[in-house]
């Protein structure tokens, strides 16, 4: 059976494993950005507290995808089969590139403005938000570019644990032989990857401030 | 001068026995612990309405000293009084609201629009905006800049002396009594230096401001002063009016007296 074939015959299916995939991500995406977000300007003017922060969330991004899914499965109420221990490991990958970006970001604000905003009076609390914030805006975005991008690749492995989504797909035609069945679950992900990226760098050079 | 009861209105600005030394850097304030030099033992007592140059080689202290006045840092022995009130007395934050503050490449937010820039402290001390849009407007014009042109744009729109005028106007946008100004015009091209030289000395005469300004520019501490403080390796070496400091014996004066006889040097 050519692909085109099986797409046609299944694109119900493949559309709906296509929103699942969509939902999974963004759900993740949501938290993780809820969490890292806020958690680097907290930790933008405490050196113990960064290094420490950005230590932990580099070693979550070193444990590989689906050992990560697996080692999650045992643990009480975030673990489990299904969604929502999908959901905890995609997030916990999700964490660096935002946090690394927000730090970056927050810090790298030119020594000049800094000095001036403190200068002119502003409390720690004004400059981190009307300052600080609004120049790292794409510095930030660019890392929450980054995040999606790889949590669209991983959340195809969160089928392994199941999570549905395309990754569905890609583990039935492993398993069956059949790179048409692989690829409904490849290309539609694929797909996903490229619009994110376009859409999220096209807002991203929106908010770039120079 | 020794501690005499903290009240002292004929100074705008007193050091008294003034040191400052570098200590561990504080979490608080990680961006700004770099490039502190340390000064010792500074006595100076600055008049209302004077435009004091502290003049001096890089790192001799200056900055350091600028600093010292609207507690960007504290002294670690010594007073500075600011209208008869020693700093560590004062709220910080009130403090820099009532002290005007320019440095090179004028610090601008970016992300501002140029009225949003000098609104900055009428827009933290929460002026209604019929007076904030009146000021900002009141102060283009103070520094030579049309209102109707340059309200809207964006720093990143200005030449290198707009923005330097700029910083004026904000600075001075709550019309606090003093001013400070790190080598403001220091990043200028020799020309617009000149004319923003010209200019602010018209400016400050005007406006009876206390002014302190810090240079390394001895033909610009000549031109603006009513009296320069040389600083030499963190100490204060001399302090004269501008017509007494050229004969001043100082070895540092000679030194810097020395750079106004060579034909093209002195202005770098």
């Amino acid at each position: 059976m050519s692909p085109w074939h099986f797409f046609a015959e299944h694109r119900n299916e493949i559309l709906a494993a296509t929103f699942d995939h969509l939902t999974l991500v963004l759900i993740a995406m949501s938290i993780a950005i809820a969490i890292a977000v806020p958690l680097g300007m907290f930790i933008v003017q405490r050196r113990t507290l960064s290094s420490i922060a950005l230590g932990i969330t580099s070693v979550f991004q070193t444990i590989p995808s689906l050992a990560l899914f697996g080692f999650l499965i045992p643990i009480p109420f975030i673990g489990g089969i299904g969604r929502r221990t999908a959901i905890v490991a995609l997030v916990l990958y999700a964490l660096l590139p935002i946090l690394r970006n927000t730090y970056v970001g927050l810090t790298g604000v030119d020594r000049s403005i800094l000095e001036a905003a403190e200068a002119m009076g502003m409390t720690n609390a004004q400059i981190l938000l009307r300052v600080r914030f609004p120049l790292a805006l794409s510095v930030i975005l660019a890392g929450i570019r980054t995040a999606t991008v790889i949590t669209i690749g991983v959340a195809t492995i969160a089928a392994a644990i199941g999570a549905g989504g395309l990754g569905t797909f890609i583990f039935r035609g492993v398993a069956m032989v059949n790179d048409a069945v692989i690829l409904a679950g490849a290309i539609p992900a694929a797909l996903l990857a490229i619009a994110a990226d376009i859409l999220l760098g096209q807002i991203e050079r929106r908010l770039k401030v120079l | 001068m020794n501690t005499k009861p903290a009240q002292n209105p004929e100074f705008a600005i007193e050091f008294r026995d003034v040191s400052y030394e570098i200590r561990d850097a504080r979490n608080e304030k990680i961006d700004l612990a770099r490039e502190r030099s340390i000064v010792s033992h500074i006595s100076l007592a600055i008049s209302h309405s004077e435009t004091l140059v502290l003049l001096g080689r890089s790192g001799s202290g200056k900055t350091t000293l600028l600093k010292l006045i609207n507690r960007m840092l504290a002294p670690s022995q010594g007073q500075v009084l600011v209208e008869g009130r020693a700093t560590t007395d004062c709220d910080a934050i009130r403090l820099r609201r009532g002290i005007g503050y320019v440095i090179q490449e004028a610090g601008l937010f970016p992300h501002f629009t140029v009225a949003q820039n000098i609104a900055l402290v009428p827009s933290l001390e929460k002026w209604d905006h019929a007076r904030t849009v009146a000021r900002v407007e009141e102060l283009l014009r103070l520094v030579g800049l049309n209102p109707a042109e340059f309200s809207s744009r964006k720093p990143r729109e200005l030449s290198g002396g707009q923005r330097q005028r700029v910083g004026v106007a904000r600075a001075l946008a709550a019309d606090p009594p003093i001013l400070l100004m790190d080598e403001p015009f220091g990043a200028l091209d020799p020309v617009t230096r000149a004319e923003l030289q010209r200019e602010f000395s018209a400016l400050a005469s005007r406006l009876k401001k206390t002014i302190v300004f810090v240079t390394h520019d001895i033909r610009e501490a000549l031109l603006l002063a009513s009296r320069i403080a040389l600083m030499e390796a963190g100490r204060l070496v001399a302090v004269a009016p501008p017509q007494d400091f050229l004969t001043h014996a100082h070895p540092e004066v000679q030194a810097f007296t020395n750079c106004l006889d060579t034909p093209t040097g002195g202005s770098q």
